[in-house]
């Protein structure tokens, strides 16, 4: 019934993620936390894959988890889970378009909604980033490069008007190439 | 009528296949295939959809296309136009699930993987940091976004309950007289 859950996991993710690609991150981690189906540096490594590939993020990531958790099959369900929401809620919407926008009580929830899903997602990073810095969890296994390096992305990619417009996979691929050229692994 | 789903499938799988990133990428792409070489929908329409596609549940991409294919094709349009749009990253992301799987033991991989992950952590600041400078705009977007930010941080309850939590709030601070930062608040 691996199926089932799956598709139940990803419907629930659809329904709830507000924002689009990175809003279905903390929902992952939640997943990840309660099934263990993939762990944190696993799903680290997703988020790199899915914006470096074709399509959107949601989509990508619930792709792979589904292929990691059930094969092919698994990526199939959990696709259709993540999106089988978005096409009702949508369908739903389209049917009564002007009046959604102006309602008062929509525009209420969303003025909720957005600092929530920010928040969210700056927890769930939280947790990227000690599967990218602490890989054992502690301070002692800080590595002084990766600092350095993160320094030098977030320089890169907001400040440097030359390189702070390119696409993240060009700055993803970057990372992997100074990743193997220094053993950033240990 | 088949002849037409096929050519909406077609058009959306290539925009899945064209889209690095999802959501704003995507803008320039649909521009060009679905408002000047299709004609499915008129500029200001797919700004529409955007914005809503934005703000509800779900993957901005999938709803913007649940979107444009149900206004030209009916319902099962926006059923395709959405089968379309995933179908590349349902095949891309199994080729590659696979292969990285395989290759995740070897030292080259794991030391590729250690510098993709800091590149990550710094992707997902920059995300925070720009949804957060249209959805942190007051005192009341402040309390929400720094009580959902310590439950998440420090509970292990489901994102489920803070995204119920936090649609309620903002319904009622916005019907509070005077609070809530008024009826333009609201980012767009």
């Amino acid at each position: 019934m691996i199926y089932l859950r799956l598709f139940w996991e990803f419907f629930k993710t659809g329904l709830f993620a507000v924002g689009g690609g990175m809003a279905t991150l903390p929902f992952l981690y939640d997943i990840s936390d309660r099934t263990g189906w993939f762990t944190h540096a696993q799903l680290a490594d997703m988020v790199a894959v899915s914006e470096s590939t074709p399509g959107p993020i949601g989509v990508n990531m619930a792709t792979y988890v589904g292929f990691l958790t059930g094969g092919v099959g698994g990526a199939a369900v959990a696709t259709l889970g993540v999106i089988a929401p978005s096409i009702i809620v949508i369908l739903i919407i389209s049917a009564f378009l002007q009046k959604f926008r102006d309602n008062r009580y929509v525009n209420g929830a969303f003025y909720g909604l957005r600092p929530a899903s920010t928040a969210m997602i700056l927890a769930a990073g939280l947790l990227v980033v000690r599967a990218a810095f602490l890989p054992d969890g502690t301070l002692a296994s800080l590595d002084w490069r990766l600092p350095v390096l993160a320094a030098a992305l977030l320089a890169l990619t907001n400040f440097v008007k030359e390189t702070k417009k390119l696409h993240p996979i060009v700055f993803i691929l970057g990372s992997a190439v100074v990743g193997v050229a220094l053993r950033l692994a240990g | 009528m088949f002849a037409k789903l096929i050519e909406l499938f077609l058009t959306f799988a290539k925009v899945g296949v064209m889209t690095f990133g999802g959501g704003y990428a995507m803008l320039p792409i649909l521009q060009r295939e679905v408002v000047e070489n299709k004609g499915w929908a008129s500029e200001e329409e797919l700004t529409d959809y955007f914005a809503i596609g934005q703000c509800t549940p779900g993957v901005i991409a999938v709803n913007t296309a649940t979107f444009i294919g149900r206004k030209s094709f009916g319902v099962v349009g926006g059923v395709v136009a959405t089968l379309g749009v995933v179908f590349p990253s349902l095949v891309i992301l199994s080729l590659l699930a696979g292969v990285i799987t395989q290759f995740s033991e070897l030292a080259w991989v794991k030391n590729a993987f250690a510098g993709i992950r800091v590149c990550v952590c710094v992707l997902i600041f920059n995300a925070v940091w720009k949804l957060g400078k249209k959805a942190v705009i007051d005192k009341w977007t402040w309390a929400i976004f720094l009580l959902v930010a310590a439950g998440a941080v420090f509970t292990k309850l489901s994102p489920v309950v803070f995204v119920l939590f936090a649609g309620v709030c903002g319904v009622v601070l916005r019907a509070l007289p005077g609070a809530g930062g008024g009826k333009d608040g609201a980012a767009k």
